[in-house]
């Protein structure tokens, strides 16, 4: 136990913390692939694998009252933001102990007491949602900043356009993170993305910077710069994080045998583990301990998920209406 | 006592509620000049922060009010004409809906979506007429179509109110109607409870927006002939189903006018439920725009897609002859 309380100890921005993180993404996707397998994750899940340090190096520079809103692609950033792995590995199996008492599962995880609104299964439209928050946070007369995270694929959608338009003509204190892994599901950024993706923020005069995506404290460092100034009322920025995914798309592709990377490319890109990277900077010592600390924390999620119980099938339409309202059944009776 | 336009029921909402609550605020396109007359006077009240203009960004918008929404705001958007929903729809049905469910109750999204003149019928063409509102009561959506001055004040401001999205529909052929009332006697109207604007006992008219006034007036016309009860839902989700079954306990015979596309339009779900659940002594009818109607642009044209009182006179008299 004292080992876990040193390890926790470390603030997430640094080595230790950000290790921590990387390893508990790591750690807690490689356990959701295998309940995937087994059959306790229903409906399959995208895996983070190779994104760690994006989520991350950005949530290190957050604060805990900062909002994120994310992707179908969204535990590493619900983890890196604080939310309880146990809980989330609940949503993920569909329990009622979820973060969203199961009705959300992966591709919905949300968790607002971590400032979590949401990851989002339509591709681009986090975006406007986040600038929404930033500006009602900034007419609160606080200064928190609101972070959307997004892939390649993302810059070619109409709102997201719009929403950074919003967001740099009314300044508000928002971070487009755009996690470039290559592909949108099978297309490759080159074959979908005309001009850059940071040509897209500094067409809203919008500082944008491009960053490895693979170091968590490359992206740690060009997210403070641009949480900072979002802070100070300085606007958006756009960081771009070159980064690789590992695995497949979706568990899905595991069984379809979709093949769009040859075996080369995929080897070649895992020879940048953010894992690695980031443990270099640690002592042996120190990552033994911490590569500890994660296995009992992911294995106490297991546990907590496997041992929850399902949501009761009578309330399947809990939480429709905010108001309590209810609908009519559907059941002919 | 005063006269008070359907128009000026829907400024007098929002500068009420703008007062009422600071958490409130209005967004839209040319909002701040009020093309549409319904936000005039806002800006020069409320200030800049509280009535925003917004680019012609509807998709971006509408989720900006979303995310506001989710920090406890209550937006009221106004759009300017009803098509800019299909542009939104993502946004409204997809997301801003499905928010309270997804997230397992942790957040709510009290967004007002409002569209004066909503269905017109003064040369406004394919992309500017269409009347909307029963794909998002099929969407689950909250969906209003006040009729009158004081249910548009009513509703309106039930709406604001509400915890979840609502989109309130005004209709063109309503907005110049006024009413003789006290303004002091404006107040909330509940969501899901309909209105007798006419007893009867032959035949129910269940009739919504704009069309209340020709049903009424249709009813008024046959008085003495046939006695015509014209039962206004006001919401069209919720429904007042409970409203509906008592008139036709009382009449047992329904005629339904409805200004949107016949196809799963809110005619056929009201025609459904009364078949399942109330004792209908005949078939029922129902008058509506066609299948999958695109309004064209000349006026004889127009017209010839839009339900109107000849219509409806003779669905009344075909269910009155069985």
């Amino acid at each position: 136990m004292a080992l876990l309380t040193a390890v926790a100890a470390h603030a997430p921005d640094s080595d230790v913390g950000l290790y921590r993180t990387v390893r508990l993404i790591r750690r807690f996707e490689e356990r959701a692939v295998e309940l995937v397998r087994s059959g306790d994750i229903i409906g399959g899940i995208h895996p983070y694998t190779g994104q760690e340090a994006v989520a991350a190096g950005v949530c290190a520079a957050l604060r805990v009252d900062d909002m994120i809103t994310s992707t179908h692609r969204g535990h590493g950033h619900v983890l890196a933001k604080g939310a309880d792995p146990a809980r989330t590995l609940a949503e993920l199996a569909g329990r009622a102990t979820g973060l969203n008492r199961g009705r959300g599962g992966s591709m919905h995880a949300a968790d607002f007491g971590s400032g979590i609104l949401g990851a989002n299964a339509i591709v681009g439209a986090n975006g406007a949602i986040t600038a929404g928050a930033a500006w009602a946070a900034r007419q609160d007369g606080g200064d928190q900043v609101a972070v959307s995270f997004f892939g390649d694929g993302a810059v070619n959608q109409g709102v997201l356009l719009e929403a950074m338009n919003l967001a740099a003509l009314w300044r508000l204190p928002t971070l487009f993170v755009c996690e470039n892994n290559g592909y949108a599901t099978t297309l490759t950024v080159t074959d979908a993305v005309a001009g850059t993706i940071t040509g897209r923020g500094e067409a809203f005069g919008m500082p944008s910077v491009t960053v490895d995506g693979m170091d968590p404290r490359a992206v740690l460092d060009a997210a403070r710069e641009a949480v900072d100034r979002a802070r100070a009322g300085g606007g958006p920025s756009l960081v771009e994080c070159l980064t690789y995914r590992f695995d497949a798309h979706h568990t899905w592709e595991h069984k379809a045998r979709v093949r769009y990377r040859d075996d080369d490319e995929v080897r070649s890109g895992r020879e940048r583990d953010p894992v690695e990277i980031q443990g270099a900077r640690l002592t042996c010592d120190e990552r033994t301990s911490v590569d500890a600390d994660v296995e009992a924390v992911v294995d106490a999620a297991v546990a907590f998920a496997l041992d929850s119980p399902h949501p009761d099938p009578v309330g399947a339409l809990d939480h429709l209406y905010a108001t309590g309202m209810r609908a009519r059944p559907g059941g002919g009776g | 006592m005063p006269w008070l336009s359907y128009r000026k029921a829907l400024n007098r909402a929002l500068v009420d509620e703008l007062a009422r609550d600071p958490a409130v605020f209005v967004l839209g396109e040319d909002v701040r000049v009020a093309v549409s007359n319904v936000t005039a006077g806002l800006l020069k009240r409320f200030g800049p922060d509280r009535v925003l203009d917004t680019p012609l960004s509807e998709q971006a918008f509408t989720s900006f009010a979303t995310g506001a929404a989710l920090r406890g705001r209550r937006p009221v958007i106004e759009f300017q004409i009803p098509a800019l929903l299909y542009l939104a729809f993502e946004q409204i049905v997809n997301q801003a809906h499905k928010f309270s469910l997804m997230t397992g109750g942790q957040t709510r999204v009290p967004v007002t979506y409002l569209v004066p003149g909503s269905g017109s019928r003064t040369g406004w063409a394919g992309q500017h007429s269409d009347h909307p509102y029963a794909l998002f009561a099929h969407a689950g959506v909250k969906t209003v179509v006040p009729a009158t001055p004081e249910d548009a004040y009513g509703l309106l401001t039930t709406a604001i109110r509400d915890d979840d999205p609502v989109v309130v529909f005004a209709p063109a052929a309503a907005l110049d109607v006024r009413v003789d009332l006290d303004h002091d006697g404006l107040a909330p109207v509940p969501l899901g409870v309909g209105r007798v604007h006419r007893e009867g006992e032959d035949v129910t008219v269940v009739a919504v927006g704009h069309l209340v006034h020709d049903a009424v007036a249709v009813a008024e016309e046959l008085a003495g002939d046939v006695s015509v009860e014209v039962f206004d839902p006001r919401t069209v989700y919720p429904f007042d189903w409970d409203g509906l079954a008592a008139s036709l306990a009382k009449t047992g015979r329904l005629v339904v006018v409805d200004d949107s596309n016949r196809m799963c339009g809110i005619a056929a779900e009201v025609l459904a439920t009364a078949a399942e659940g109330c004792d209908l002594v005949v078939p029922p009818v129902r008058v509506t725009r066609p299948d999958g109607a695109v309004v064209p642009f000349a006026r004889g044209l127009d017209l010839a897609v839009q339900p109107d009182r000849a219509q409806l006179t003779a669905a009344i008299r075909k269910v009155l002859k069985q």
